[in-house]
């Protein structure tokens, strides 16, 4: 049992980011898209923090525990979800903003209406 | 193609896709494992320095160049989003009408913000030292504003908030960044180093040399850039209609 434990939130990340994938390819309206690739992304947050986890370990903090009394999860990944965190949220917003400019010179959000190429 | 084949396509790769991801997460180091050399190296840095959250030392000391880069992608998307949102040839922006809110929601309103406000800037403060710092506390601060939106209207949030104040705040605290990081090259001989400023004492605010004030910058950008885009997204569902009637 522990053997499916020790891989257990990897495969989670795995399936979180294809489930994304798969949303992703099959919408329909391009704010739904966006919404997916969240969810892509999230998968990589499951995969880094799950990467950086220690048993029975604590937030690597030290404003009020003794240094070295405890063990700690691994900082460096949880710098680089706070990275990959701000960049989805800015990727978000941009993207938002392409969708409402498609939409106002389209009349469409549907990806698959959007075939012809306007001047 | 399709819409069936594309789906076949698409469940084939995925099939591959997920075959190749469980075989490479079943080499994965075991979860929770104690083999960390990275952290355990990460959290030494940190202490030496007098940082006591060792996330915002990784952030603002020993990959602080990186979060210069990730602080220009926040940058160019705001330039992006307020190029992509403007106001266009053929629309023409309306005066929205002072909405009714219902009272509880107004007081609720207006009780929260300060505390929401100041919450924010505790935690953009406290970078250095408890859980959060400039990224998370940036976004309390500036969704806070939003709270009179919700307790008002459009009109009272444009008060409390001219846009181009925010926008020039926004390139200053990218350009303290900067600052800070030539200070360092000229004063210590590399960018962004943290040896110029003394690391002061454990666990109190002033501690961790550059990391407070690297902090404070990025606190202030995102602040900023979340204010600009909820302002240009906010424009764009209340003020900016259609049509190029006046």
């Amino acid at each position: 049992m522990s053997g499916v434990l020790n891989v257990l939130p990897y495969l989670v990340a795995a399936w979180v980011f294809l489930a994304g994938c798969y949303g992703l390819a099959t919408s329909r309206n391009l704010i739904h898209a966006v919404g997916c690739l969240s969810v892509c992304q999230a998968g990589t947050y499951v995969l880094l923090l799950a990467v950086g986890y220690r048993d029975n370990a604590t937030a690597p903090v030290f404003s009020d525990i003794k240094p070295g009394s405890r063990p700690v999860v691994d900082p460096v990944v949880q710098a680089l979800t706070l990275t990959d965190i701000v960049v989805g949220a800015t990727v978000t917003a941009l993207l938002l903003a392409v969708v409402m400019q498609i939409s106002k010179r389209h009349g469409t959000v549907d990806p698959d209406e959007l075939s012809e190429l306007r001047g | 193609m399709t819409r069936r084949g594309r789906t076949w396509l698409l469940l084939a790769a995925g099939a591959g896709l997920a075959a190749l991801l469980v075989a490479a997460c079943l080499k994965l180091p075991h979860f929770g494992g104690d083999r960390h050399p990275y952290g355990d190296r990460a959290v030494r840095a940190s202490l030496a320095r007098h940082t006591a959250n060792t996330v915002s030392s990784v952030n603002f000391d020993q990959r602080a160049f990186d979060t210069l880069g990730e602080m220009t992608i926040l940058f160019a998307a705001v330039v992006g989003c307020v190029v992509l949102l403007r106001q266009t040839r053929d629309e023409h922006r309306a005066r929205p009408e002072p909405a009714e809110v219902a009272l509880p929601v107004r007081r609720y309103a207006l009780v929260v913000l300060p505390v929401a406000l100041l919450s924010g800037l505790y935690v953009v403060a406290h970078g250095q030292l408890s859980p959060g710092g400039g990224f998370q506390g940036g976004v309390v601060a500036a969704t806070a504003l939003h709270l009179l939106y919700l307790g008002a209207d459009h009109r009272a949030l444009e008060r409390v908030r001219p846009v181009g104040a925010y926008e020039v705040a926004d390139a200053l605290a990218a350009s303290a960044y900067l600052v800070t990081g030539l200070a360092g090259l000229i004063g210590a001989g590399a960018f962004l180093a943290n040896t110029l400023l003394p690391y002061g004492t454990f666990n109190t605010l002033s501690s961790g040399g550059t990391v407070p004030l690297l902090n404070a910058a990025i606190g202030m950008e995102v602040a900023c850039a979340v204010v600009v885009l909820l302002a240009h997204f906010l424009d764009q569902a209340v003020e900016i209609e259609e049509g190029s009637g006046t």
